[in-house]
């Protein structure tokens, strides 16, 4: 009983520093990684090539006031941010590193992912329109109407993969890839099925994570130039603080999704050097695409976003349901 | 033997008992919020504290949809429709007629009294295990010996659909 609640307790506070320390140090990626793209050195003065900012940011956030504006809706306003980042942290306990690094694994692990990914729409919702501010309930609107078009063509995908490994299991999902490199799901000759379809599941997977997490070019929500900041305007200190690091925390488990749904997990490509670092490998290279993306690509409009998901992403995602239970089915 | 707090029972019972203050607190805050934005989010406590009463009830499968399709779609689309349809004033639930009070008070009165009544009367016999809950025996349950819930529900949510399409074309100029 104690050893459980020990367990219990350890795996919450690995996953809440997990997230923290990814959270900050995904900040300072980002600005180096801008300043790479854009050809300027980032941050430079705190520490060696600026490592300790991470760190000093965050003082100076915790030290700010928490300033609420009059004619906020108090309790829903203080509400949003604690609603931002609580489902991000408890996602992190089913997601599975190893075959022994997982916190806690039940048999209907992606489906708890998804469950709470979907209540960041709310915590959106919410500090949009408690902030009483004509930018944050646009942005809000924009954002959730975003995430609601673009959960469609994810499940739709994500029950596409569920249907090849025959579980919600992640670990399941990992194992019935295993084998190497072409045995992955994004490849499309595992075990009989020559699904010609799977990297552009792939693809769509991607592309529908980068727009749940409102990264650029999907980030409408955040549009700087129109929205002033979007939902988080009038939020200062941690209550900011806490939506931003909800962002990235969000971003590790669309990375780790995708990982593990496509790429095989923890599974070594070649056999070479079996091990948990090829999870951290895998994650890690998805999330520098992810800041690679946001440098490269210019910001779309909001017609051209909900275009490209209901008319582009959900019929291909839908015909490639469609064919794999076919060819589930012939072979 | 007295079942103390401290015990499995007890805390079992503790737990059940949290999710039921939970729905019932969601319940009545979705009733009687003053702003409609306030009483969407007293909907969504009480959803959660539904899910938890899944959750205890041996599905969990269940409960993670209902957390799914009610918190991430139906409470998202709600405050969604209030937020884009009502202005700034509106947004408060309008004072209700001297009526309705009373009307209120006497249906529930004798709703609560015919299910106390019901749970009095009933022979409770212990809960048996039906199946593991599942994802599999679910989708095998609802392919056979309910397959006639699953297709009427499918008849329902169709006609929604339709519904929903004949109202939003109706306003429509051209």
């Amino acid at each position: 009983m104690s050893l459980t609640l020990i367990n219990v307790l350890a795996a919450v506070i690995i996953a809440i520093a997990f997230v923290a320390a990814n959270a900050a140090y995904l900040v300072w990626a980002e600005r180096k990684g801008a300043g790479f793209i854009q050809r300027r050195p980032g941050p430079t003065e705190n520490g060696p090539w600026g490592l300790l900012q991470p760190p000093v940011d965050g003082i100076k956030l915790m030290t700010k006031q928490l300033l609420i504006p009059g004619g906020v809706d108090k309790i829903i306003f203080v509400i949003a941010p604690v609603l931002a980042m609580f489902p991000s942290i408890v996602s992190f306990v089913t997601i599975p590193f190893s075959d022994t690094i997982v916190a806690h694994n039940i048999n209907i692990g992606l489906l708890m992912i998804f469950v709470f990914g979907s209540m960041s729409a709310m915590a959106i919702l919410m500090g949009g329109w408690s902030s009483r501010n004509k930018y944050s309930m646009i942005s809000s609107v924009r954002a959730v109407s975003q995430a609601v078009a673009y959960e469609i063509p994810m499940l739709i995908t994500a029950i596409t993969v569920v249907m090849i490994a025959g579980s919600l299991d992640l670990m399941e999902i990992v194992h019935k890839q295993s084998g190497g490199f072409w045995h992955w799901n994004i490849w499309p000759f595992q075990k009989g099925l020559f699904n010609i379809l799977m990297p552009a599941s792939f693809l769509i997977f991607f592309i529908c994570s980068l727009a749940e997490t409102n990264r650029a070019p999907f980030d409408l929500g955040e549009a700087e130039s129109e929205l002033v900041a979007g939902y988080h305007t009038e939020y200062s200190s941690m209550g900011f603080g806490l939506f931003f690091m909800g962002e990235y925390a969000n971003i590790v488990i669309g990375a780790c999704l995708t990982t593990i749904l496509f790429l095989g997990g923890w599974d070594c490509p070649f056999g070479l050097f079996p091990g948990v670092w090829w999870f951290i490998v895998k994650i890690y290279i998805l999330i520098f695409t992810f800041i690679w993306i946001r440098w490269t690509f210019p910001r779309t409009t909001i017609y051209s976003l909900l275009n490209l998901s209901w008319k582009v992403l959900i019929p291909i995602s839908l015909f490639n349901l469609l064919l794999t239970a076919g060819l589930l089915k012939v072979f | 033997m007295m079942k103390t707090l401290f015990s499995a029972d007890g805390l079992v019972g503790l737990l059940f008992l949290f999710n039921l203050i939970v729905t019932v607190v969601g319940g009545i805050v979705a009733c009687n919020a003053e702003r409609l934005v306030r009483a969407v989010i007293g909907l969504v406590v009480c959803f959660v504290g539904v899910a938890g009463i899944y959750f205890f009830l041996n599905s969990p499968f269940i409960a993670m949809m209902h957390i799914l399709i009610y918190i991430g779609a139906v409470a998202v689309a709600i405050s969604f429709a209030i937020m884009l349809a009502a202005p700034e004033e509106k947004m408060r639930t309008g004072p209700t007629s001297p009526l309705s009070g009373p009307i209120g008070l006497i249906s529930t009165l004798l709703l609560i009294s015919g299910l106390v009544s019901l749970a009095l009367k009933t022979e409770w016999t212990s809960v048996t295990k039906i199946n593991d809950g599942s994802v599999k025996t679910i989708g095998i349950q609802l392919l056979t010996n309910h397959s006639m819930v699953f297709e009427l529900i499918s008849i329902v949510l169709l006609l929604a659909i339709l519904g929903a399409l004949v109202i939003a074309r109706g306003g429509r100029e051209e």
